[in-house]
This record gives C-alpha cells, sequence and structure tokens, in this order.
C-alpha cells in the first residue's frame, strides 16, 4: 500500500519565491536545494506528508499554480 | 474546485482550467500571477471562459493573452478601457474585462479608465496596482507611496516635487455610470480569499449589464522594490494598505447610488 501524499507539485513551474513556505501553518514546506528546475530555482518541496492537513493555503498564495491538493482518506485520520 | 478521483486521491484543489498549462514570463513571487489563478478560477465557475473576450494593456501583465484561454485584444498603452468599449459593444453577449496595471490604467490611461466609467460601460477593470513601473526597471508611478525610494525617486517620493499618490479607484467611485468599485490585495492567504470575492460581484454586475466594474487589487514587486517575495507582500499588509484602505468603495446594484 502506498503512503497517501496530499500535495502534487508541479516542480517545473516553481519559481523557489518562498511565499509558500512563509504561509504554511504546519512548517512542512521548503525549497529543494539539491535540485534546480528548467527555470533554474530550487523548487518547493513537501518535508513531512504526515503533518500537512490540506488546508490548500499553499495554492492560495501560489502565483505559478503548483499545487494540487488532495484530501486526506477517512480511515487516515487520526 | 471541482472534484473528482484520480488515483484514488479525491482532489480539493487543483491549476483552473482557464489557465493556459505554460510557465509564466512574471518574477518569482509577483502577485499578477496570483490574481491571474483568482481570475481563471472565476472563469471556470462562471463558466465564462467561451464567451470571455479579455483586452490586454502594456506594462507587466503585457503578456496576459499568453495565460489564458480566453479570445483577447492587445491594446495600446493605457487604451484598454476605450478597445474594450468597442468590443463590448459589437458584441454585447460576451463577457469583456480589461486587465492593467498602475502604470497602465493610473497614468498614461487616466482619460480612458474615467470616461469609460462616466460611460458606463459594461466592462470589468481589473487593476493590478504595485505603485512602480515594473517592466521598464522599476520607476515612479502615480501610485509610488510617499517617501517610496524607486529608480526614478531615488531619495523616496517627496510631494512637492512628485505630488501625492492617486487613489484612483476611490475616484472613480464618484462616477455614477461605476456600478462596482472596490479594492483588494494579494498579501495574505486571507485578503487572496477576499480579493477572490471582490472579483466575483464584480463578474456577476458585468453580466447583469448594471454598468461599469472596476477591482483594484494590491500587489508587490518584489524586484522593483528590492525586497523578497514575502518581505514584499509583508510591506504590501503593513504600508501600503494604509495608503489604499481594502473594501467596496461603491457598491450602486445594492445600496442605491444615493447611499455613498
Amino acid at each position: 500500500m502506498t503512503h497517501f501524499v496530499p500535495l502534487d507539485i508541479a516542480t517545473d513551474r516553481c519559481k523557489g519565491c518562498e511565499l509558500c513556505i512563509g504561509a504554511c501553518p504546519h512548517h512542512v514546506l521548503a525549497l529543494d536545494e539539491s535540485v534546480v528546475n528548467a527555470l533554474g530555482y530550487h523548487p518547493v518541496t513537501l518535508t513531512d506528508p504526515d503533518e500537512c492537513t490540506s488546508c490548500v493555503i499553499c495554492a492560495r498564495v501560489c502565483p505559478d499554480t503548483v499545487f494540487t491538493v488532495y484530501a486526506r482518506p477517512k480511515a487516515d485520520v487520526s | 474546485m471541482t472534484v473528482q478521483l484520480t488515483d484514488n486521491r479525491r482532489v480539493i484543489y487543483r491549476r483552473p482550467d482557464a489557465l493556459q498549462d505554460k510557465s509564466t514570463h512574471y518574477c518569482p513571487g509577483c502577485g499578477h500571477g496570483i490574481v491571474h489563478r483568482l481570475v481563471a478560477e472565476l472563469f471556470d465557475e462562471m463558466k465564462l471562459t467561451g464567451r470571455t473576450i479579455g483586452v490586454g494593456s502594456v506594462g507587466c501583465s503585457v503578456f496576459a493573452y499568453e495565460y489564458f484561454k480566453t479570445d483577447f485584444v492587445e491594446s495600446p498603452h493605457g487604451r484598454a478601457p476605450a478597445v474594450a468599449t468597442g468590443v463590448r459593444r459589437v458584441q454585447p453577449d460576451k463577457f469583456v474585462f480589461t486587465y492593467q496595471g498602475d502604470g497602465d490604467l493610473a497614468a498614461i490611461g487616466t482619460a480612458e479608465i474615467v470616461h469609460a466609467a462616466a460611460r458606463g460601460e459594461n466592462i470589468t477593470a481589473i487593476f493590478v496596482n504595485n505603485g512602480i513601473y515594473g517592466m521598464t526597471g522599476g520607476q515612479m508611478a502615480p501610485t509610488t507611496l510617499l517617501g517610496q525610494k524607486t529608480t526614478s525617486s531615488p531619495l523616496g517620493r517627496d510631494p512637492v516635487l512628485a505630488g501625492y499618490p492617486v487613489p484612483i479607484t476611490e475616484m472613480l467611485a464618484l462616477v455614477p455610470g461605476t456600478a462596482y468599485a472596490a479594492r483588494g490585495s494579494v498579501a495574505t492567504p486571507q485578503l487572496v480569499g477576499r480579493a477572490k470575492s471582490l472579483l466575483k460581484r464584480a463578474f456577476e454586475l458585468q453580466e447583469a449589464k448594471a454598468g461599469f466594474t472596476i477591482v483594484e487589487i494590491l500587489s508587490n514587486c518584489p524586484v522593483g522594490w528590492g525586497m523578497t517575495a514575502p518581505a514584499s507582500m509583508e510591506h504590501v499588509e503593513k504600508d501600503v494598505i494604509g495608503t489604499y484602505p481594502l473594501g467596496v468603495l461603491v457598491d450602486r446594484a445594492k445600496a442605491g447610488p444615493e447611499s455613498k
């Protein structure tokens, strides 16, 4: 069984502006400094899928619409 | 947003369909991308994409036609409301909006926006105000704050030399042809949500043929202001909103012309 991941991030479009990192109430977003994307930026990455609550705040502040947010399955909510 | 099943995960937010699937030319953290997304979300929700004609402006948003899946007309600098007037009168069943920055709408295009409002044209002006000429290298605009340093006001904007910031949306709210004038911001997640509801009201009033509608969105220019993207959004929230207060300035369809 695969682990539930609540965010898909279109890293090709991310410009590393860090608006989502500051806005995330659970502090689970960070720039992935091991990667440089085609635009030349370090894209954002989800550091801890278990702490993400799918609150959509990252998607709301993102100027480049890189986030797709999924609801956590009911069985998965503790 | 629409709910659908993909790989057994339920989508609660995804990129709106009305946006083209391409990366924008805007700088990292630029509020234009957020405003584009809000407009595209409303096109999806109100099913406007297929019968919308946008009118582009000159400035950083000059390539807006690249990013929306709607028809677009490009206009000369500041003349988007005049072009939109023609488009809307020839195609009265279409949804027509202009997308303009402050260098376009509040400077060279002041005459066009005032007279489009005075005529009560059924168009919506989306006015993104970041108080600077971003595209040409960060020069002072009519909307630049007092004391703000730009490449053409290196000691800060001095009112004796350069006058005061122009509250263009308040001015347009006085004109009887304006059905709706409001000011929002994209500085925080909460304000982004509120800005969307202001845009939605303006779009609904255009659909009801209520008259001219304008929504000003206070945005940022991290590169022109010499700040990081998060610091520029904080500056909008702490300082810019003080000069340009947020809220609905006039809603004649709801309140009647005499109330404000």
